[in-house]
């Protein structure tokens, strides 16, 4: 064709300025942050089910769970807490399903934005969505009968890492919500990644009370060490080796699920 | 009313003359497969700056894809493509920065306000903060939308949503816009108005694909068309040149009695072209009236009744049935029915690849 035969920058052009993955990031959050204060019902029924959970661990099960040295809800909130925003963080992937469904990620694809703006910008704003929630659920921890009877020294720095532990999930299920072909989908396809990780750990019973078999699995997994880092920080116990896993694991999830996410959404069809 | 496409003019130069002449697209032999589907099979076509090219097709003809790929959403498995002289596979960025997408589904926030809509795409197109402001309302207003500047788009009527949608794409002022079959689905009000917004924009000279399944809508708003059917070029022209080739009306006459059709087949044979769907023929004639009243005493002659007999003009079911031997609708019937007609295909795409 003659068309080869031209130079190919011919055309006089706009100056074209560089992504700026910063702001870009920040534009997103602040819409993400919108979209949930403009839909406040999904934050209701974001709480009612950890809030459930309180009242079902607390009311009912508790009684017949035995855990040395603690009072059952002392021992719980940390489990709540984690619980609560490892269900939370599905909805990185549900919104993330959505915006691709309606096409809105074919819009931000289609801009001259940075690649991981729209994923950073929906980590962030369903971290202050976890703020929000996590501090419901200390309030509604006090309310029965959850109390820091060692100092409430450790409790910032408790929410801090369950929040952290937040943020790395909402990577994993990024990934998912960018696979998935709806929302519903993405929601399906997390529960039976999420079930064995809240259950089968030390959020609700005492590992020891698990079948030898599962221990090792129970004793080491995220939800687990973060629980139990978290329950050092609130029952004044030493800090060890969990609160150094747990570390370990967050940095290792958003250090292998960030670029695949990113990665995936480049690709995204 | 005309200000905000004036200075993407002025980059883009007029009508085909940016300097060294590099048209504004330039599709090379694109090519995308899907599995086992091709998509695209050597689509090449150049847009000369300033124009617009209407891309016309049926569902599933490769239209999309094709946007996809000039708005660096997709990646050619064959052939490249250049936007304002950047290739979309190498320079997507810029590519990005110099294009606005307004899409068939209309992405539009619908948890946002029109105006936060708009803002946000100001952020992340990297419009100054204070002009971001000041180009929303002047979006708003052109696309008689502000007084619904405030009001979620969920709130929205699906053509307030479209227009919308097309603001969204124009903040950045981008020198070329792809509109993917901007129009389907809304009722013909709403079609018309967002025909006169996009009349205007091209009227201050930005360079346009569109997209549409619609042959009023190619011949409203393109200069050029380009008709594509399963992922070939199989003709392009002006709107007239390719309502020329079939006739500038057709006569449509049907029967319930099948024998009849063969007949009358051969009856109208002197009037105009003929192809037959079904028990329907078309017949392409210039001078409609005269044809009318000369098919009329054909159809007589041959004491044949037809069950209906009207004269109109050509649709893109015409072009098709004329160019393809198939009409627009027959490859949502199946893929079997796609895959067969498929190997008939080569004799009728006397135009493609032009």
């Amino acid at each position: 064709m003659t068309t080869q035969t031209l130079p190919a920058q011919a055309a006089v052009r706009a100056p074209v300025r560089r992504a700026q993955p910063v702001g870009d990031a920040l534009a997103i959050t602040w819409r993400n942050l919108l979209t949930i204060r403009r839909t406040p019902r999904l934050l209701v029924f974001a709480t009612i089910q950890p809030v459930i959970f309180v009242l079902m661990f607390r009311y009912v099960f508790g009684g017949a769970i035995n855990v040395p040295g603690v009072s059952y809800v002392n021992f719980l909130m940390p489990g709540i807490f984690v619980q609560t925003v490892v269900f939370g963080s599905l909805t990185t992937g549900i919104g993330l399903a959505e915006d691709l469904h309606k096409g809105l990620i074919d819009r931000f694809r289609s801009l001259p934005m940075a690649r991981s703006a729209v994923l950073v910008g929906r980590s962030l704003a369903d971290l202050c969505r976890n703020v929000f929630v996590v501090l419901l659920m200390a309030v509604v921890g006090f309310l029965v009968g959850w109390r820091l009877d060692h100092g409430w020294l450790g409790l910032p720095a408790a929410l801090l890492l369950v929040l952290a532990f937040s943020y790395a999930l909402s990577w994993v299920f990024a990934i998912v919500g960018l696979s998935a072909p709806d929302a519903e989908t993405a929601q399906a396809m997390s529960f039976p990644l999420l079930a064995p990780l809240v259950f089968a750990s030390s959020a609700f019973v005492p590992v020891k009370s698990m079948p030898d078999w599962l221990q090792w699995f129970a004793n080491h997994q995220p939800v687990s060490v973060v629980v139990n880092a978290t329950r050092d920080l609130t029952l004044g116990r030493p800090l060890g080796g969990d609160l150094v896993q747990a570390i370990a694991w967050m940095v290792a999830i958003v250090a292998l699920c960030a670029p695949i996410a990113v990665s995936r959404y480049r690709r995204v069809a | 009313m005309s200000e905000l496409p004036a200075t993407p003019l002025k980059q883009t130069g007029p009508r085909g003359a940016a300097s060294g002449g590099e048209p504004a697209i330039v599709a090379e032999d694109l090519g995308r497969r899907y599995g086992e589907v091709m998509a695209l099979d050597g689509v090449s076509f150049t847009v000369p700056a300033g124009t617009v090219l209407g891309l016309l097709g049926p569902n599933g003809a490769g239209k999309t894809t094709t946007v996809r790929i000039l708005t660096t959403l997709l990646r050619p498995d064959r052939g490249g493509a250049r936007v304002l002289g950047y290739d979309v596979v190498q320079q997507p960025h810029n590519v990005r920065a110099s294009i606005g997408l307004a899409g068939q589904y209309a992405a539009v926030d619908e948890n946002l306000t029109a105006r936060e809509n708009l803002q946000l795409v100001g952020r992340l197109t990297h419009v100054q903060g204070n002009l971001v402001a000041r180009r929303s309302e002047e979006l708003l207003r052109r696309f008689d939308l502000s007084a619904a500047a405030d009001r979620l788009v969920r709130t929205y009527s699906g053509g307030m949503r479209r227009r919308l949608d097309l603001a969204a794409a124009l903040v950045h002022q981008p020198a070329v816009l792809f509109l993917d079959e901007p129009t389907t689905g809304l009722d013909p009000q709403g079609r018309n108005e967002l025909w006169r917004v996009i009349e205007e924009l091209v009227s201050g000279g930005t360079t346009v694909l569109l997209t549409t399944q619609y042959l009023e809508e190619a011949d409203r708003l393109a200069d050029r068309i380009i008709v594509i059917d399963r992922g070939h070029i199989i003709a392009q022209g002006t709107a007239a040149e390719l309502k020329a080739s079939m006739g500038a009306t057709v006569i449509e006459v049907a029967f319930r009695d099948a024998a009849a059709v063969a007949t009358a087949r051969e009856q109208l044979a002197a009037i105009g072209p003929v192809t037959v769907a079904g028990r329907t023929l078309h017949v392409g004639v210039a001078d409609g009236p005269r044809a009318m009243l000369d098919t009329v005493r054909a159809l007589d002659a041959a004491g044949l009744t037809p069950s209906t007999l009207t004269l109109r003009e050509p649709t893109l079911d015409d072009v098709f049935l004329t160019l393809t031997g198939h009409t627009a609708e027959a490859p949502a019937d199946g893929e079997d029915g796609a895959i067969l007609e498929r190997s008939g295909r080569g004799a009728h795409g006397r135009r493609g690849g032009a």
